[in-house]
């Protein structure tokens, strides 16, 4: 069943009449992408002097990028249709995927993350970052919106499989991340207040079994570290205690690039991965922490007004919720380093080393373009 | 609302959509703010703070420990040193997992329990980032075998520093005092910037006294270092300032006579100079040797020390209190003269014994015991010096009384501190009818005046008391406060100088004929001394009584045990017409006065003839 009732946007029709641009033609939100750009080299160059002058990091992380991008842009040609023909498929192998984690997944730490095929190393839980949405997406695209609760209680059910597999691994983290992206598209979608209210309310009155029963002792660790660094100087609350001191000695005008002492001296800990965020905040201040902040929120803003002028419900659910999973390991990240919220291994985005993150969210920012530039769908 | 139409509304998912997204974007807003109130918090409310933390964490003072002076001998021999020696320290703040580092490093070196349990109290009371001292004088094996598993031992540092070392540990054990690992107690009475990097303080003794000053200032330097502890840079150095080198008025060849002459008995020798209060020897022993107690020594070694009967750890030089015997008799016959109660003429009858008036009591002289009579039928001064009557003294003492003896004693300095510097001095007690009120709330008795004019009874003095008696003696009544340091970096010490004694030429001529005449006359109590003499030595011997003897009741040396013996007590100045060394010794259980006055012979022989020292 495909969207049997279809409406041309008021001011596409004027749109319409005009010859696409080759942006356009090439399904390339301009807007967006020169935002990202501006990012991407505002994280190299935070990550030059986070992982201490080291070209051969900013190179590595430069060809994930360049990957990254590619990948963005192939995405992005991808007819929303098909997006939303894979995305139950695509949701299935992950599902598949996880499980063979659980079975024959690698790891390190205790945690049992990643899969191995052919020396190619990934995790499986990358690939619902992305596929959960848009796979609620296309169960919610059919139903009257907003969904009933009938309908919520099967995304719930959806979004709960891979949720409680990667919990299994453990990996909190990317559960709550990838649970939030999915309850995204429900808030989207327009889900009762009243289901809101009352997923709270749960959600607040199961925080104690969590505690008790849910939640491991590392974990544990983590939030009462977070919640009181001084505990525990020299063990867990090392980390939180020398990030907050290299945001708060950056000051409004920091230390300069490469001048930061506490990370150029080892004090920070991941300062190239996990903690740019404390080595930004010490070189730049409080000024480049703005900086930073001002290019997020007009990301943030481009997704959300992408979203709107969407033309289909599957393409703004997805365009809300990428966005706004965006915007959470924004906040989770920026909110951890600066003892906000407990250590939990979220990147912050587009500017910490690592590829996973980056090609999961671009594949994202993909998908936006293409719900950006896909606007004309009734057939020419 | 729209409860029951199940028809797709497109204009209505659109609405729902945008206000959805106001909110998202509300909250999105919301949070973002947060997050900037924090890091505005942090970077512009508590900047101080934070930039504050990161400097410290960034920059270490690192305390530079000054060296310690050095200390010799009058004639330059050195009995204190500095050596170098490699301590293992750990910077908690730069260890994973201190208990496993622990364990790591007993399998690398031996490390004793007491190691690890004085390492955890020194732990509780670091600063951050400061290196607390595990293990002190590592060997070179267990050097090279840290070295080769540091890369595994994050926060373990090996650090050189100089360590006292005595040479003549033993020798001078009394003496010098030793320093030691400065213990808890000291930890909150020192000046904690002083003693930053500083392990050791002076226990005892001279390095006691002088602490301050041969402590030195400490010096820093601001380093650079990383999250490892390694210094990247030293961006400030202060240099410390060594402490003082002290050059005592101890003379190590006397100090060797001293205590070669002493041998295995227990005993205690000092000789000081009249004409400045140098001491030029102080010696108790047993000693011990001192460099075991530098880095905390063995329980076993100091249990040993501890409950040796014949107590090394006890410095009878300056802390042993003895009865003065017949060493009290000059000082005595001086307040007779003095108070005008006898003249060199003066003479007492001497039957062997002495009683008071209505009293039947029999105060013995000892020569009863040896003759059945007494010295001479009557006896003056210099007899009763030279031949040590007692009989004579029990006469002046009563006719003194104890309040007129103390007024005379005290100038000599007896039954208080002579003031020598160095530690743990003990007063003594010169009797007196107050005194015996205060300290025992007893009345004093008449026939308690009569033993005290031999010394017996409740007057007891220092060796040390003693010998600045007699340098007050020799110098004609000049006291000056004993010192044991004869000058501070090349600054000569000034023995403070107390009330002398003033009193007419021939009194002292008296008293110096009768002291002569023990050591020279053909009755001296210690003519054995003056074979081969080279010099006149006055002297004086003396008794001091151990158990009490049971009226008419005869001591018998061989039936005592060895430890009930009397102390043999001798004192002497020389050469008598000038004086350069004034001596006291006592020999614990030695008998009588002829185990301690070859000792005074010894002594003064190598003062007045010795060679040059050669260290």
């Amino acid at each position: 069943m495909g969207d049997y009732v279809r409406q041309m946007p008021d001011q596409g029709s004027a749109d319409l009449a005009r010859r696409p641009s080759l942006a356009s033609r090439l399904h390339i939100d301009v807007p967006l992408l020169l935002l990202l750009m501006v990012l991407t080299v505002f994280g190299l160059i935070v990550l030059y002097s986070g992982s201490d002058s080291d070209m051969g990091a900013v190179i590595r992380q430069a060809r994930f990028f360049a990957l990254a991008y590619a990948g963005m842009f192939l995405i992005a040609q991808v007819s929303l249709q098909r997006i939303m023909r894979w995305a139950p498929w695509l949701y299935l192998v992950g599902v598949i995927l996880l499980v063979a984690v659980m079975f024959a997944g690698v790891g390190a730490k205790g945690a049992q993350r990643w899969l191995e095929v052919g020396g190619f190393r990934f995790q499986p839980s990358e690939i619902l970052k992305l596929v959960l949405p848009l796979t609620l997406a296309w169960y919610l695209a059919d139903r009257t919106l907003p969904p009933r609760l009938f309908h919520i209680l099967v995304c719930l059910g959806i979004l709960g499989i891979p949720a409680v597999l990667i919990l299994k691994q453990p990996d909190l983290g990317t559960a709550l991340l990838i649970a939030a992206s999915g309850l995204f598209v429900l808030f989207m979608a327009g889900m009762g207040w009243r289901y809101i209210l009352g997923a709270v309310v749960l959600a607040v009155a199961s925080a104690w079994p969590m505690w008790m029963f849910v939640l491991k002792d590392y974990q544990k660790q983590r939030i009462l570290t977070m919640l009181d660094p001084e505990s525990d100087k020299l063990g867990a609350g090392w980390n939180i205690i020398q990030s907050k001191t290299a945001i708060g000695s950056g000051g409004w005008e920091g230390k300069g690039w490469m001048q930061g002492t506490q990370s150029h001296l080892d004090f920070l800990p991941e300062s190239h991965t996990d903690f740019i965020i404390a080595v930004l905040s010490e070189e730049f201040g409080l000024r480049g922490v703005l900086l930073l902040m001002g290019i997020y929120l007009l990301i943030l803003l481009r997704g959300f007004w992408i979203g709107v002028r969407a033309s289909t419900s599957f393409g703004r659910m997805v365009a809300g919720s990428v966005t706004l999973t965006f915007f959470v390991y924004i906040f989770v990240n920026m909110g951890m380093v600066a003892g906000l919220l407990p250590v939990v291994g979220v990147p912050l985005p587009l500017v910490s080393a690592g590829g996973t993150s980056v090609v999961t969210l671009m594949a994202g920012f993909g998908i936006l373009m293409a719900v950006s530039t896909q606007q004309p769908l009734v057939p020419r | 609302m729209a409860r029951n139409i199940h028809l797709k509304d497109p204009h209505r998912e659109a609405r729902v959509y945008s206000a959805r997204t106001v909110v998202a974007v509300v909250v999105v807003l919301a949070l973002l703010g947060v997050i900037l109130v924090r890091y505005h918090s942090l970077q512009i409310t508590e900047y101080e703070i934070y930039r504050t933390q990161s400097e410290r964490n960034r920059v270490q003072l690192q305390p530079l420990p000054p060296k310690r002076g050095l200390i010799f001998d009058r004639n330059g021999v050195l009995l204190a040193d500095n050596r170098p020696s490699y301590m293992l320290s750990i910077i908690r703040e730069q260890v994973p997992d201190l208990d496993a580092t622990l364990q790591h490093l007993q399998q690398l070196l031996p490390i004793s329990d007491s190691d690890i349990a004085n390492f955890r109290k020194k732990l509780q009371r670091r600063r951050p980032y400061e290196a607390v001292p595990l293990r002190f004088r590592l060997t070179e094996a267990e050097q090279a075998r840290l070295a080769v598993n540091r890369f595994r031992l994050p926060g373990v540092v090996v650090d050189a520093q100089l360590l006292r070392y005595y040479p003549h540990g033993e020798l001078f054990s009394h003496a010098l005092g030793y320093v030691g690992r400065i213990n808890e107690r000291e930890v909150l009475e020192l000046d904690e910037s002083d003693y930053r990097g500083t392990f050791h303080v002076g226990k005892v003794g001279v390095e006691k006294y002088y602490e301050d000053i041969l402590h030195g200032e400490v010096g820093y330097q601001n380093v650079e270092t990383n999250a490892h502890g390694r210094v990247l840079r030293v961006l400030e150095r202060h240099d410390p300032v060594p402490g003082a080198n002290l050059v005592l008025n101890l003379d190590i060849r006397i100090q060797r006579a001293a205590a070669e002459a002493l041998g295995d008995r227990r005993g205690a020798v000092v000789a000081i100079d009249p004409r400045t209060g140098g001491v030029l020897a102080l010696v108790s022993t047993p000693g011990f040797d001192t460099n075991l107690f530098v880095n905390g020594i063995s329980s076993k070694d100091y249990s040993a020390l501890r409950d040796s009967l014949d107590v090394p750890l006890f410095n009878r030089a300056i802390q042993g209190v003895y009865p003065p015997g017949s060493t009290i008799k000059p000082f005595m016959g001086m307040a007779g003269l003095e108070s005008g109660l006898i003249t060199p003429e003066y003479t007492v009858p001497d039957p062997g014994w002495y009683s008071l008036p209505g009293d039947s009591h029999k105060y013995r002289d000892w020569i009863l015991r040896i003759r059945g009579t007494g010295h001479a039928p009557r006896v003056n001064l210099h007899m009763a010096i030279a031949e040590s009557c007692d009989t004579y003294f029990y006469d002046l003492a009563r006719r003194l009384t104890i309040d007129r003896m103390y007024d005379y004693l005290r100038p000599f300095g007896f039954g208080e501190r002579t003031g020598v510097d160095t530690t743990n001095e003990r007063r003594g007690v010169l009797p007196s009818t107050r005194w015996k009120r205060e300290a025992m709330a007893q009345p004093w008795y008449p026939g308690e005046t009569i033993s005290a004019g031999i010394g017996q009874g409740y007057m007891l003095t220092s060796p040390m008391q003693l010998a600045v008696a007699t340098s007050v003696m020799a110098s004609k009544g000049q006291r000056r406060t004993p010192r044991l340091v004869h000058s501070i970096n090349g600054e000569p010490v000034v023995a403070p100088t107390e009330e002398p004694i003033v009193a007419p030429e021939e009194y002292w001529r008296a008293v110096y004929d009768g002291m002569l005449e023990v050591v020279h006359g053909k009755r001296g109590t210690a003519k054995a001394l003056a074979k081969d003499i080279q010099y006149q030595m006055a002297g004086k011997t003396g008794t001091a009584q151990v158990i009490g003897i049971a009226q008419g009741s005869v001591y018998r040396e061989e039936d005592v045990a060895e430890r009930h013996r009397h102390h043999g007590l001798f004192i002497a100045f020389a050469p008598a017409e000038a004086p350069t060394i004034a001596v006291a010794i006592i020999v614990e259980n030695g008998g009588g006065s002829s185990a301690a006055s070859p000792i005074a012979r010894k002594v003064i022989d190598t003062w007045l003839l010795g060679e040059t020292a050669d260290g």
